[in-house]
């Protein structure tokens, strides 16, 4: 405020800056500073001392607190697979489809169902569960093999068509074509059969012809009217989902190759707690039962 | 130093202040400042208010563990996180308006750091005498009466650390009840910690750190001379008046002489051990002791007050051409300050409006992306949604969720019969819920369709909505 600074004896120089008239004058640092300064210096050297640190040869510096990373990670998974047993015990006594009914139950049955499912699951039927050609959709209203809670749990567990599992799901369609069971012309004819009933476009006559064909040689699995048979994971073929394709191209493919889609078992990989799990999620997923 | 021959010294070892005991206007403002802000600070956690069988009863409360923040009759959830944002903002530009108004007010008169500096210091007034003695005590060899003394302030700096560290828990969990746990040492560990932290800090800050955390640790200081302008109230001393300063000789009058007498009042009772004649200084936390120093000098040798007091820069040049300096209104009311106040009001006004239009009930909506959307057997296409339903009222609510749009939709929820879904008392509840659109609608066939979903209370008028998207399989 004052127009002249009043200079005392004791007054440090200026940095030889100003501003406005204003100076800044060079003043010592408070020495508490560098004992600051001092104090973190030991600290580091302390803290490599205590802890990992210098790069070796083959490994680095132990640190004499012995704190080990990959220890604390499996101290620390440990302590939530004890904290979650009670829940996971009560998982597996449960009634399948009791889960719901108990929040707590149901709380953590979706949260570890879901991260079974991103984890084991995922690869083949998408992260989302929407599946992909070849792969169902475990979203849709549409099962193969049924969509109760108890028919999902089974196939989890013991898979479809896999050689490991003789409780596995199984079943195998004749290869039309390829053995030669029906001739080509039978094959486009019950094509055209299998468009008209689930209602694409299809040529008439060949439709008609068609419905012969079937009637001798699918009907027996896909059922008479075409809507076909869970008991043996027969695809219905009147509704508009199709695991592999409902064009006349993939159609073809289907009869005269035809399809089998494995899945492997999962009752030794999984805990039964995890695949109780995985099922009730799947289950909740907008398609169960 | 400024003599050639010796390079002036890198650091310089800490010299302590003595402040000594000073009364007045200034100090009794300060002292009641004091016992407001304590007051509030120590017995805010014990009041009581009743909200209901399921809510704490504390008026203030941040509950961390349940994520709510209580304030008497206001609750905040985390996702009304912008009311905190508002009051940060606010207490900003508080800052700002006081800042520019009179300086660093806040610096002198109510930061913490001053408010517990000047309780530690009454503390060691008390027990080691005013500042002569504290200068003889300083001095003197370690003997039974220095250590007594010592131990007994250090003491009683330790217990009002130990006292705002235990009224600082206090907030975050029942107050009544972690009294009593930490009492009996059942309290939970962080309890402890934080209390012991907190003594600690009182007892540094205060007792010895004490203006070396505003000079050096506080950005505080830096940023409010950027506020500042020429008609900004700060301490001066009024230099045309009181130099040529001399001692005072009995019975001689010096025409020559200022008013100043060079008694070192003004430096004896300064907190931050500044000399307010040197003009404004960076230290200079605006507390105001030494113009109730001076005032009291310059009552007793007869001179009018004011030789040190509260002035703008503006006001210098006036009064040193002997003109009328301007009034403090005149100073106060000025563009700046009216714009500061404009913009703390407007948040203000604009807080508590809403404040008092937000709903008791709320929904976030997450359409499912992974897939957009499934078709079903019959062809029929469906949607998902993450519902977050979040029921503020202390009692279980059912919520009812409804559509509006343009296509006709039907709507399912997971688990559910009914469009209908019980929310659990002062809780989030996540559901899903399935929107479908039948085969060969138009919904079904275009890419996007904008869909309004409704959520209503069952119990009250209470709705909201959210405005999202239906995903079609498009042509």
């Amino acid at each position: 405020m004052s127009r002249k600074p009043i200079k005392q004896k004791a007054d440090p120089e200026t940095t030889g800056h100003e501003w406005d008239g204003i100076q800044e004058w060079d003043n010592p640092m408070p020495r508490w500073w560098l004992w600051t300064f001092y104090a973190t210096i030991i600290w580091g050297i302390a803290y490599t001392i205590a802890y990992p640190a210098w790069p070796l040869v083959t490994q680095a510096t132990q640190g004499i607190f012995g704190q080990k990373n990959r220890a604390a990670v499996a101290a620390e998974i440990q302590r939530y697979e004890d904290a979650n047993a009670p829940v996971e015990a009560k998982l597996v006594a449960a009634d399948l489809t009791a889960i719901a009914s108990d929040p707590e139950l149901q709380n953590y049955t979706m949260n570890a169902g879901g991260a079974v499912f991103r984890t084991w699951c995922a690869q083949c039927h998408g992260s989302g569960a929407a599946g992909a050609v070849g792969y169902p959709n475990l979203l849709d209203n549409d099962w193969l093999w049924g969509g109760t809670i108890e028919d999902i749990h089974t196939t989890v567990s013991h898979g479809i068509r896999n050689t490991e599992d003789a409780d596995a799901r199984y079943s195998e369609m004749p290869r039309f074509g390829a053995d030669e069971l029906l001739e080509p012309e039978q094959i486009d004819q019950v094509v055209n059969h299998v468009l008209k009933i689930s209602g694409q476009e299809a040529d008439e006559a060949l439709a008609a012809e068609g419905a012969t064909v079937y009637a001798d040689n699918c009907a027996g699995c896909h059922g008479e009217d075409g809507t076909g048979d869970r008991a043996q994971g027969a695809p219905n073929l009147t509704d508009a989902i199709w695991l592999y394709g409902g064009d006349v191209e993939a159609l073809t493919e289907s009869v005269s190759n035809a399809r089998f889609g494995v899945m492997p078992a999962w009752a030794g990989r999984l805990s039964e707690a995890e695949i109780r799990a995985v099922a009730a999620w799947v289950h909740s997923r907008g398609g169960g039962e | 130093m400024s003599s050639s021959d010796t390079p002036p010294a890198l650091y310089a070892a800490h010299e302590p202040v003595f402040p000594r005991r000073v009364s007045g206007t200034f100090r009794t403002l300060k002292w009641v400042i004091m016992a407001v802000t304590l007051g509030i600070y120590y017995i805010t956690p014990l009041l009581r208010w009743d909200r209901g069988p399921n809510l704490p009863d504390q008026a203030v409360l941040v509950d961390l563990a349940n994520r709510r923040f209580f304030f008497f009759m206001i609750e905040i959830w985390p996702d009304e996180f912008y009311f905190v944002a508002g009051l940060l903002i606010m207490a900003g530009l508080g800052l700002f308006l006081f800042t520019s108004a009179a300086g660093r007010v806040w610096c002198g008169y109510a930061c913490p750091q001053t408010v517990w500096t000047d309780l530690y210091i009454l503390v060691e007034r008390w027990v080691e005498g005013d500042r002569n003695a504290r200068v003889r005590l300083w001095n003197a060899k370690w003997d039974f009466r220095k250590f007594r003394l010592r131990m007994t302030k250090w003491t009683l700096w330790l217990l009002i650390g130990l006292a705002t560290g235990g009224a600082w828990v206090f907030y975050f969990t029942d107050a009544p009840t972690l009294a009593r746990d930490l009492v009996t040492g059942q309290a939970h560990p962080i309890a402890y910690t934080t209390m012991a932290v907190l003594t600690f800090t009182t007892f540094f800050f205060g007792g010895f750190a004490r203006e070396q955390i505003c000079i050096y640790a506080c950005p505080w200081p830096r940023i409010q001379a950027a506020m500042m302008d020429e008609d900004t109230l700060v301490v001066a001393y009024r230099e045309w008046r009181g130099e040529p300063r001399g001692k005072l000789k009995k019975g001689e009058v010096d025409p020559g002489q200022g008013d100043c007498i060079d008694c070192m009042a003004c430096v004896n009772v300064c907190p931050v051990g500044i000399d307010i004649r040197e003009g404004q200084q960076l230290e200079c936390i605006t507390c105001a002791l030494c113009i109730d120093a001076c005032d009291e000098v310059m009552d007793r040798i007869g001179k009018p007050r004011g030789l040190i007091g509260y002035m703008a820069l503006k006001d210098e040049t006036a009064e040193r051409a002997g003109r009328e300096p301007k009034s403090v209104w005149k100073h106060i009311l000025r563009p700046r300050t009216i714009l500061y106040t404009s913009l703390w009001s407007l948040i203000g006004v604009a807080m508590v409006v809403a404040l008092f239009v937000r709903s008791p009930i709320d929904v976030n909506v997450t359409p499912e992306r992974n897939p957009l959307f499934v078709t079903m057997s019959d062809g029929a296409i469906r949607n998902s949604y993450e519902l977050r339903l979040r029921n503020k009222h202390g009692e279980d609510r059912p919520f009812r969720i409804s559509v509006t749009a343009d296509a006709r939709f039907r709507l399912a929820l997971e688990g559910g019969e009914s469009l209908e879904v019980m929310v659990p008392a002062d809780s989030t509840l996540t559901q899903r819920l399935y929107v479908t659109a039948p085969a060969g609608t138009s919904a079904a066939k275009t890419e996007r369709t904008d869909i309004r979903l409704w959520i209503a209370d069952g119990k009250s008028t209470d709705r909201v909505n959210v405005d999202t998207v239906f995903n079609g399989k498009g042509e």
